[in-house]
């Protein structure tokens, strides 16, 4: 498997005709009430996943005016106004949250594909010593989790309460994405490595030079399934992070949004955008990394999480 | 890549291959490289093991370190005096929940109602949703409502359960289109009793759609002249998913369902410790959020490290015996021995 075929499928004919408009003869047409009724379950099930993020946004982009005629929320806005985003991004506790779950989500992601990279390309090689016991090890963490209480004082032990090594070490390194990554080092073929062990190179050499730049997609799409995991990280915050001034967005969202506490406008004596909006405005914050990436993640989770179903 | 995946999910032989490295062949050299000394493979491998070690200890210390600390859960454990002078309790800490604790029979009474309700209603929801996107002869279509619905699974549960508050709260989307068309609102978010069902179609909103990916591949692995065979001997469109699409996708149900058992216990943690404050203790403590409650909040270490334990251990096993079952059946389960 190289790095075209893991980023874009080459559909066998077999595939092409599936895929395709063409409906195989013996299939037959379902009937027009059939059909309709296909077509309203799907139709319905898009609109309840896509109608609530345009409510959202709407609300986040309305006035005062707009969120009281509508009731609360606003499903559509005519004008909008981004007064909700200046007021929070302009200093104060969400801005800060948003720094610290940018700055953990950058620094988590680096250190956990370095490191599942590194365990991935160890145990790519069953003859290795060693590599067997390793990678059950590996596996074993999938079955058996240690519990909430003994992780909670392992971080303790360690010192980690309160600083933002606790978000990061103890879900550094997923099981799940080294037997993705792995599986895929193993699908590079034997005589490249060999012919570079050949001319002399060493193993970090060939992991340098011939691995990684082959393993290119599988490296964004891993990088991106722990970019989600650091972003979207909620618990491990709420455990170990006393101190409130670190929180990072999802606790800072679980504030304002789903505890409902009030946020403090600020008083320069202008008119504050409605609660609703700054509220909404916190939480598009949170959605949007996520949506800008999502085409990516769409194209290439799939493929990733069968792999990793498939072969772990 | 598509044909690896759909032929190993067809052929257990060549997946067990790739699982555990070694092939037949393999193992006949194997004999002859193990004679080479420790020392000779260690100067040859050292490279590959130095990559390795960060990763591993970093699992070690966060997986199997803690898996040692679960021995405060045969302790008093004291945090002024640390893990190890804390004194032996043996089964104690066990006793106390095995005579029946109210609270905890709670946890174990909500935690079983909500494992019963996502068993029923959210497993099969992706199988027939992938069923139906199977049928679309449009790949356009599919693939648009294919990107709408997988969607929701990358939002944290935060955002989900802000969402379904701004929705269905009294203040929310829907109540706001009640009011303005007169009518009498609802009452969902904070009501007790439908917290349970709420929080089902919160798992089913978020992760219906992603789930259809495995039941979409295996459905792609299904012999076309199998359908084509029963619809030639006059099969209807449903015969044909009882006969031969099910069929299909028995081996994938009952893995998912094996793994699913192992995560039998654990039922949305985070999702009901964001929710639970709105609705009270009585119908949503459920075994996670009592080891929470209880040990990290309420300091009853030992106690709560018992029943995290306990429930980890029915894990596993759970895992094993379904597993084990599976293979009497002759079924492929989740791993070979």
């Amino acid at each position: 498997m190289t790095n075209s075929t893991f980023s874009r499928r080459r559909a066998s004919a077999r595939e092409r005709r599936l895929a395709g408009t063409e409906r195989p003869m013996w299939m037959g047409r379902p009937s027009p009430a059939v059909q309709a009724l296909k077509a309203v379950v799907l139709t319905l099930a898009c609109v309840l996943v896509i109608l609530p993020f345009i409510a959202v946004i709407s609300t986040s982009l309305s006035d005062e005016e707009t969120v009281r005629q509508a009731g609360g929320f606003v499903l559509w806005t005519t004008e909008p106004t981004f007064a909700a985003y200046q007021q929070i991004f302009s200093g104060g506790v969400v801005t800060r949250s948003v720094l610290v779950s940018t700055g953990v989500t950058l620094v988590g992601t680096l250190i956990s594909i370095v490191t599942t990279v590194a365990l991935a390309y160890g145990l790519a090689r069953p003859k290795t010593l060693g590599a067997k016991p390793l990678l059950m090890t590996v596996l074993f963490t999938l079955l058996f989790a240690p519990g909430l209480i003994p992780s909670y004082l392992m971080v303790k032990e360690l010192g980690l309460i309160d600083s933002y090594w606790a978000l990061i070490l103890p879900v550094c390194v997923n099981a799940f994405n080294v037997i993705v990554v792995r599986s895929f080092f193993m699908d590079i073929p034997q005589e490249l490595i060999d012919s570079a062990r050949i001319d002399g190179a060493s193993e970090f050499t060939i992991l340098n030079r011939i691995i990684l730049p082959l393993s290119r997609a599988v490296i964004a799409v891993v990088s991106l399934f722990y970019a989600v995991g650091y972003w979207n990280a909620f618990f491990n915050a709420v455990l170990y992070l006393n101190d409130n001034s670190k929180w990072p967005l999802q606790l800072v969202l679980r504030t304002f949004v789903v505890q409902g506490q009030t946020y403090q406008q600020s008083l320069d004596g202008s008119i504050p955008p409605p609660q609703a909006a700054l509220q909404m405005a916190i939480l598009v914050i949170s959605i949007v990394p996520i949506l800008i990436v999502y085409p990516f993640l769409q194209k290439h989770f799939a493929k990733g999480m069968l792999t990793g179903a498939v072969k772990g | 890549m598509s044909n690896i995946k759909t032929s190993s999910l067809a052929d257990p032989a060549r997946t067990q291959g790739q699982q555990t490295g070694p092939g037949p062949q393999a193992e006949a050299r194997g004999p002859a490289r193990t004679k080479s000394t420790f020392r000779a493979r260690l100067r040859t491998d050292w490279p590959l093991l130095l990559l390795a070690a960060p990763g591993i200890l970093l699992i070690l210390a966060f997986h199997y370190v803690p898996l040692l600390g679960n021995v405060i859960a045969f302790k008093d454990y004291q945090p002024f005096i640390g893990i190890w002078d804390s004194p032996w309790v043996g089964f104690e800490n066990f006793t106390v929940l095995f005579n029946g604790d109210a609270a905890f029979m709670r946890a174990l009474g909500n935690t079983l109602i909500i494992l019963l309700l996502q068993v029923v209603l959210v497993f099969p929801a992706p199988i027939a949703l992938a069923l139906l996107l199977n049928s679309l002869i449009s790949n356009r279509v599919k693939q648009w409502v294919q990107s709408i619905l997988y969607l929701p699974h990358f939002m944290s549960w935060v955002i989900v359960v802000a969402i379904f508050q701004q929705m269905l709260g009294g203040g929310g989307l829907l109540n706001s289109m009640l009011r303005s068309a007169d009518m009498a609102t609802v009452s969902i978010i904070g009501n007790p009793d439908l917290f349970k069902a709420l929080i089902t179609s919160q798992v089913i909103w978020k992760d219906t759609g992603w789930a259809t990916i495995l039941f979409l591949a295996a459905l792609a692995g299904i012999d076309q002249s199998l359908h084509e065979a029963a619809a030639v001997d006059g099969a209807s469109p449903w015969r044909r998913i009882w006969h031969v699409t099910l069929p299909g996708l028995r081996g994938l149900i009952i893995l998912l369902l094996i793994l699913r058992l192992g995560d039998a216990l654990t039922v949305g943690f985070e999702q009901i410790i964001l929710q639970q404050q709105h609705v009270g203790l009585e119908v949503s403590e459920v075994l996670d959020t009592y080891v929470f409650n209880n040990g990290v909040i309420g300091g009853a270490w030992g106690v709560s490290a018992a029943v995290g334990l306990v429930k980890g251990i029915v894990g596993l096993a759970l895992v094993l015996g379904a597993n084990k079952i599976a293979h009497m059946f002759g079924e492929r389960g989740v791993y070979q021995s």
